[in-house]
C-alpha cells in the first residue's frame, strides 16, 4: 500500500468508527435519519460502481431492493433471518445476471428502458401471484431488531461496499470497465469481454441493493408489494449519486446527505411536491453540475493550481 | 373475436403514440422519456375542454396539436440543443438527454399534480355501445381508432410525398449525408421533435376518451411507446404500426384471459423476446 492509501484507510476507519457511535447519543429522530442516510449511501455507492464508469443509467435499484424486502417478508416465519439475508444476496445477483444477459449485450438505451419499468412489472407479477395462490397481500415482519441494530448492520454493509469498490477500482475488472466507459469499441478491440465485465459489475450492484432491502424489512414490520417496490427509489438513488459525482468512490456520499435531509423535509411539509423537486434536481444536475459536485470541485482545484503557477 | 377487435382498436391509438416517439428518437435522435407526460397533458386538455365547456374532446385536438407543437419546439430549442452541442459522443448525448427528459417529465408530473390533483380522472363521452360482429363495442373506442388511422395516414403521406417530409426521412437515415445535400439538419430535427410531441399529445386526447388516467401514469405510456418503437425498429413506420397492433392485441388478451393487472408484464414478455431474438426490430436488418 502506498502512504496515501494507508492514510485513506485510516481516515475511513476513523470516520466509520465515529458514525458507529451515533446510536449511543440518540435513538429517535436522528437515528432514523441516520438509517436512511446509510441506506441511500449503500444504494447510491453500489449504483455508482456500475453506472459510474460505464455511463449506463440503471433504474433497477427499486426492483432489487423490493426483492430483498419481499424475500424477508415471505420467509421470516419459517427461515432464520441470516439465511434470508444470504438468499436475498443470491437472488439479487442472479436477477442482475439475467437482466444483464438480456440487455447488456446490446446498446445502453435498451438497458435503461428495460430497467425503467422493471420494479413495476415485478410488483404486478407478485401481486397477481399473491391474489391467485391465496394468502393476503400484506406480510408481517416481526423481529426484535431495532433501528440501532439496523443502523449497525447497514454501517457494516457501507464498509463492505467501499472495500469492494476500492478493490474493483484497482483490479483488471475496474480497468476494463473504465475503458468500456471511454469507448466500447476500443475496449472490444483490446480483447476485453465487454458484456461479461458489465454483467459482473451489475451483479455486484444488484446484490447490494437486494441486501439493503432485506436489511430494512424489519423496519417496516408490515410489508406489501406496493410498499416494497416504491418506483421513486431508483430515481432518488440516481439523483443522489450523480449530484455527488461518480468520479470518486466517496462522491455519491456527498449527494446522499443533503438529499436525504431535503427529501425528509419535503416529505414532512409538502408531500405531494416530491416529484416536482426530483424533476428540478434532474435538470439542475444535467445543466449545472454534469460531473457532480465532486467533479466540479476537482475542476476548480485544478484551475486554481494552474493559475497559481 | 372480442379480444381481436378490442385489441386492434387499442393498438390503433398506441400506433399514434409510438409514431410520436419514433419521430423524436428516429429523426431528432433524442430519447424523450417525457413523452408519456406530453400524452397525459393532452388528455388533461381534452378532459378540461369537455367538463368545462361540453365541447367534444375530438375538437380539442384543434388547439392541443398546435400548442404541443410549440411547446415541444421550445423544449428542443432551449433545453436539448445545448446538450447536443456539449456532447462529445452519441453515448453521452443519450445519457444526458435521458436524464434531462426524466427531469422534464418529473417536473411536468409535479406541476400537473399541483394544479389538477393526483386523483384519477375520466369523463363519459360517447360511451354508448354499438353492435359489431355479434358483440358490443363502445363508440368512443371506434372513433378514437378511426381518428388515429386518419392521422397516421396523413403523417405517412406527408413523410413520403411532401418535400419537408422527405427531408425528415433523410435525416432519419443519415444526418451527415442529409446535410451534404443541403438539408438544414438542426431545423429538420427541431421540426420532427415538435411534430412528434404534437402527435403524442393528440394520442393522449384520443386515449382519454376511453381510459381512466391520472397525472403520474405518463411513464407507463412512455414505456409502452418505447417497447413498440424498439419492436418495430427505430425509424420504421410500417414496423411501428404492426408492433403497436401486436402490443394492443397481447395486452387485451392478457387483460381478458388472465388478469387486467398484468398488462405491463405482458409488454415485458414481448420486450424480452424481441431483445433476445430481434433486437434490430421486426423488419430491421442486423447492423454490422
Amino acid at each position: 500500500m502506498t502512504p496515501q492509501e494507508t492514510r485513506n484507510l485510516v481516515l475511513s476507519v476513523i470516520l466509520l468508527g465515529l458514525a458507529a457511535l451515533l446510536p449511543l447519543f440518540d435513538d429517535g429522530y436522528w437515528l432514523s435519519i441516520g438509517v436512511t442516510v446509510l441506506m441511500y449511501t449503500v444504494l447510491a455507492t453500489s449504483w455508482a460502481l456500475f453506472s459510474g464508469p460505464t455511463h449506463y443509467i440503471s433504474l433497477a435499484t427499486a426492483a432489487f431492493y423490493g426483492m430483498g424486502t419481499l424475500i424477508v417478508g415471505f420467509g421470516i416465519d419459517t427461515v432464520p433471518y441470516s439465511v434470508l439475508l444470504l438468499i436475498s444476496v443470491i437472488v439479487g445477483a442472479v436477477a442482475a445476471a439475467l437482466i444483464g444477459l438480456a440487455t447488456l449485450r446490446l446498446s445502453g438505451v435498451y438497458f435503461v428502458i428495460f430497467t425503467l419499468g422493471l420494479a413495476e412489472m415485478i410488483r404486478q407479477v407478485v401481486s397477481w401471484l399473491q391474489n391467485n395462490l391465496g394468502g393476503s397481500r400484506g406480510m408481517y415482519v416481526l423481529t426484535d431488531l431495532t433501528d440501532t441494530h439496523i443502523y449497525w448492520e447497514l454501517l457494516a454493509v457501507v464498509a463492505a461496499v467501499f472495500l469492494v469498490g476500492w478493490w474493483i477500482g484497482r483490479s483488471r475488472l475496474g480497468f476494463s470497465l473504465r475503458i468500456i466507459g471511454n469507448d466500447e469499441v476500443v475496449a472490444a478491440h483490446c480483447g476485453i469481454n465487454t458484456a461479461r465485465a458489465k454483467i459482473i459489475l451489475f451483479m455486484v450492484s444488484g446484490m447490494f441493493a437486494s441486501l439493503t432491502g432485506a436489511l430494512l424489512a424489519p423496519r417496516w414490520t408490515y410489508i406489501e408489494p406496493n410498499l416494497a417496490f416504491s418506483p421513486l427509489l431508483s430515481f432518488e438513488v440516481v439523483i443522489m449519486a450523480l449530484f455527488g459525482g461518480v468520479s470518486r468512490l466517496w462522491g455519491p456520499l456527498v449527494g446522499v446527505i443533503p438529499f436525504t435531509i431535503l427529501l425528509e423535509l419535503i416529505e414532512a411539509n409538502y408531500p405531494s411536491q416530491t416529484i416536482l423537486v426530483m424533476g428540478i434536481a434532474f435538470l439542475l444536475i444535467v445543466y449545472l453540475v454534469p460531473r457532480g459536485v465532486v467533479g466540479r470541485l476537482e475542476e476548480l482545484i485544478r484551475k486554481y493550481r494552474q493559475g497559481g503557477k | 373475436m372480442d379480444i381481436l377487435i378490442t385489441g386492434l382498436l387499442l393498438g390503433g391509438t398506441y400506433t399514434l403514440i409510438a409514431m410520436g416517439l419514433n419521430l423524436q428518437y428516429g429523426v431528432a435522435r433524442i430519447m424523450n422519456l417525457a413523452n408519456g407526460e406530453m400524452l397525459v397533458a393532452g388528455a388533461f386538455a381534452a378532459f378540461w375542454t369537455y367538463t368545462a365547456g361540453q365541447i367534444s374532446p375530438f375538437l380539442s385536438i384543434l388547439y392541443v396539436a398546435p400548442l404541443a407543437f410549440a411547446a415541444n419546439w421550445l423544449i428542443y430549442r432551449i433545453l436539448l440543443v445545448p446538450l447536443i452541442k456539449r456532447a462529445k459522443s452519441q453515448g453521452q448525448l443519450e445519457s444526458d438527454s435521458i436524464l434531462a427528459t426524466f427531469g422534464l417529465g418529473f417536473a411536468f408530473v409535479g406541476i400537473m399534480v399541483a394544479t389538477f390533483g393526483a386523483e384519477y380522472f375520466s369523463y363519459d363521452y360517447l360511451g354508448t355501445g354499438i353492435d359489431f360482429a355479434g358483440s358490443v363495442f363502445a363508440l368512443n373506442r371506434i372513433i378514437a381508432f378511426c381518428a388515429a388511422v386518419i392521422i397516421c395516414g396523413l403523417l405517412y403521406l406527408w413523410l413520403n410525398k411532401s418535400r419537408p417530409g422527405i427531408a425528415v426521412r433523410a435525416v432519419a437515415v443519415n444526418p451527415n449525408s442529409a446535410s451534404l445535400v443541403g438539408i438544414n439538419v438542426s431545423k429538420v430535427s427541431a421540426l420532427a421533435f415538435a411534430l412528434g410531441g404534437a402527435v403524442t399529445a393528440v394520442g393522449g386526447v384520443l386515449i382519454s376518451t376511453f381510459l381512466t388516467l391520472d397525472a403520474s401514469i405518463g411513464v407507463l405510456f412512455t414505456m409502452k411507446a418505447l417497447i413498440i418503437v424498439i419492436m418495430g425498429g427505430v425509424g420504421d413506420v410500417r414496423g411501428v404500426i404492426i408492433a403497436a397492433l401486436i402490443l394492443g392485441l397481447v395486452e387485451t388478451a392478457v387483460a381478458t384471459l388472465i388478469d387486467p393487472g398484468l398488462t405491463l408484464a405482458a409488454a415485458y414478455l414481448i420486450f424480452i423476446i424481441i431483445l433476445l431474438y430481434r433486437p434490430q426490430g421486426l423488419f430491421g436488418r442486423p447492423s454490422t
